[in-house]
């Protein structure tokens, strides 16, 4: 691999994609692949140990990176991308676990998961692809769609209160807390490889672009108008409060790392907590010989 | 393989069949559960929450039955033997998960101790009503495996034989106690590891560039590789090729469905578990299951006392169905008695697999407690008589 990565005739990131599947399945001047960029160029930099490393995907639009990716990948159901991450973490706790999805997965159906996985701070990474819909099935109000935008759904107008979603998993626990938009290539890389060393839940929004159905039911123009709405309208605000960072329809867009802590995250409680109550009676390291043999 | 003997709690105990359950599991390898409270299954967690620290491994009590359903899956993809336990109302929620345990092949375990129903129901009382559902539940073709235990030590012994043929044939399978044989205090007996055959993963000795997630050789089920092995698999609900890719097309649907059912139908004979009793001189013949099946053996000695030929058949495998076994007694047979803790659910198979030649009487309860073997004995009576 480091040979291609000196190679200057190769794509760097070709060696992270399965390019026995492309094409692709997004839009012209859809976000996500820009966002998969953005991962791949963090996995360089970051240089972790690729064989570790497994991605767990949801269901939509941003749900179809796991299949892109020549890693360990896992396209689960809608919305159930964290709880099968955290089965997969705690049952081989050397593994880095992502979990890539989009916001009305994560948000939506799976919103329990997202604030419980927070709470017990699951060391997990969620790159979380929002684009203020639910664009693979055709452009639904999600709960990350600022008000009075329309929708299929709402073709009037939303008039429901969207998630902030910084301010959520922030309050629910995550120890780290990112926003960029697809126009913050690099700081979204940077953030990613950032998040890699971060022990607990992690959780870094992308804003992104679905040209096909928000921007053009909304009159926004394309993917590049929606590139220089991005970039004048984004105010890097690194550690503001996430209470002051919701979306509103054409408004500023906050980016920036919002939250950067430390607590212990739940294998380290739970190891501590066995061994003060169980002292030699506890066995750390999971059995593996009992299923292979 | 032989049980590993950290797991196995080698004795003579009287417990309950919920905590047998979880020895079973145990003893099968089984080293994460994941779960949610309810009754009347809880105890299965319960106990697998203080056992599984000393043995290596992790319970985590989850935010519902669907993450639940799906953390076990994870995992079992990370090298773990997993299951979850649950009873009607979080059954139905898993239901989606058993639907992708199928068509991923994650071998895995969905314990159901079943109540009364529908919704909230009876939750402290017992019930066999989610037979169907177990079978059927989830949407799409696809195949399940479902055992039910009727005592404690079955509880242990089949749990093991659930793990078993969830590692052999890559399928979840659904372990049907109920609300009785969960709570229902008996001797139990474990054996020593050495004595226990438990079936490893069927894990890839291919190399990388070899390895083909959903590949098969002739007997249907594919080789599994973990996560970090370096293998770098796709695995997806989608429709998919051999690759793991997905592929929507009606021509890799139809292979991968058929191979999905006929993965366990080709081996029906193999996982069909019954018990027999009397069936050489049978007139009729009670299928039974489950605790139910302890009742029905009351009236079937009733039955022979009072001089009628009446012959046991107890469904320790449900799913797959053993039909040959029913079409082979419905030609000399005339009736079966079908007595079930629901309003005539297996009793469909049953009638489907008789085939017309030979009567089928239900009796049927609705839940909240069990026959009185009096309703079953009338039933073989008339059974007799037809």
């Amino acid at each position: 691999m480091l040979n291609v990565l000196n190679d200057d005739t190769v794509n760097p990131v070709e060696p992270f994609l399965r390019t026995d599947r492309m094409p692709h399945i997004w839009c012209p001047g859809c976000g996500i692949g820009t966002t998969v960029n953005s991962f791949a160029r963090a996995l360089i930099e970051s240089k972790i140990d690729l064989q570790s490393l497994a991605l767990v995907s949801g269901i939509g639009c941003t749900g179809r990176v796991a299949g892109y990716v020549k890693l360990d990948s896992f396209h689960t159901t809608h919305g159930r991308a964290i709880p099968f991450a955290t089965g997969l973490k705690l049952a081989n706790p050397k593994l880095n676990v992502v979990v890539y999805s989009g916001d009305g997965d994560l948000s939506a159906i799976g919103g329990n998961h997202l604030i419980h996985a927070a709470r017990r701070n699951i060391d997990v990474k969620v790159i979380c692809v929002n684009n203020l819909i639910y664009a693979m099935t055709g452009g639904q109000t999600a709960p990350t769609t600022p008000g009075h935008a329309t929708t299929s759904t709402n073709p009037y107008g939303t008039f429901e209160p969207a998630f902030n979603l910084p301010h959520l998993v922030e309050a629910a626990g995550a120890v780290y807390v990112a926003r960029w938009t697809t126009f913050h290539v690099r700081q979204l890389s940077r953030s990613i490889s950032e998040a890699f060393q971060k022990k607990g839940f992690s959780f870094i929004e992308v804003i992104s672009p679905c040209p096909t159905l928000y921007q053009r039911r909304n009159k926004m123009g394309d993917g590049l108008d929606t590139m220089k709405y991005y970039k004048e309208k984004s105010k890097v605000k690194n550690g503001a409060p996430t209470s002051e960072v919701g979306l509103t329809l054409n408004g500023e867009i906050a980016v920036g790392k919002f939250v950067d802590r430390d607590r212990p995250d739940y294998q380290s409680m739970m190891r501590a907590q066995y061994h003060e109550s169980l002292g030699e009676r506890y066995i750390e390291e999971p059995e593996t010989e009992c299923v292979c043999g | 393989m032989k049980a590993n003997p950290h797991g196995v709690l080698t004795g003579t105990h009287f417990i309950d069949g919920d905590h047998a359950c979880c020895e079973g599991a145990l003893a099968a390898g089984a080293r994460f559960a994941a779960g949610y409270p309810i009754t009347p299954s809880t105890e299965v967690v319960e106990r697998f929450a203080a056992r599984v620290p000393t043995v290596g491994g992790t319970f985590i009590q989850m935010e519902d039955e669907l993450a639940a359903s799906i953390a076990l899956q994870g995992a079992v993809w990370g090298g773990a033997k997993a299951f979850t336990v649950t009873s009607g109302p979080g059954f139905s929620l898993m239901m989606e998960h058993i639907g992708y345990a199928a068509m991923t092949e994650t071998p895995c375990v969905f314990v159901d101790v079943q109540r009364g129903g529908p919704s909230t129901g009876l939750p402290t009382l017992p019930a066999q009503a989610d037979m169907m559902q177990a079978r059927w539940g989830s949407h799409g073709d696809y195949e399940i495996i479902a055992l039910c235990p009727n005592s404690p030590q079955e509880c242990f012994d089949l749990t093991i034989q659930a793990f078993n043929m969830a590692e052999e044939f890559r399928v979840p399978v659904m372990f049907m106690m109920d609300e009785v044989v969960g709570h229902m205090t008996e001797k139990v007996v474990i054996p020593p590891a050495d004595e226990i055959e438990v079936t490893p993963r069927k894990h890839t000795t291919k190399s990388i560039e070899e390895y083909l997630p959903y590949g098969t050789n002739g007997d249907l089920v594919p080789e599994m590789a973990h996560a970090g092995e370096g293998y770098n698999f796709h695995v997806t609900g989608l429709t998919h090729d051999e690759r793991g890719y997905p592929n929507m097309t009606p021509q890799t649907q139809d292979k991968l469905v058929r191979r999905l059912q006929n993965k366990v139908r080709n081996a029906a004979d193999r996982i069909c578990l019954i018990e027999e009793d009397h069936l050489s001189d049978a007139d009729v013949v009670v299928v039974s299951y489950g605790i139910t099946s302890r009742v029905a053996q009351r009236a079937i000695d009733m039955g022979r006392d009072r001089g009628v030929n009446v012959g046991k058949l107890r469904l320790i495998t449900a799913w797959p169905f053993p039909e040959k076994k029913i079409a082979e007694l419905a030609s000399r047979v005339k009736a079966f008695v079908v007595p079930e803790l629901n309003l005539g659910q297996m009793v469909r198979e049953v009638e489907r697999s008789a085939a017309a030649k030979a009567k089928t009487f239900s009796v049927p309860h609705a839940g909240g407690g069990v026959h009185n073997p009096e309703e079953i004995l009338n039933a073989i009576v008339e059974a007799s008589r037809c």
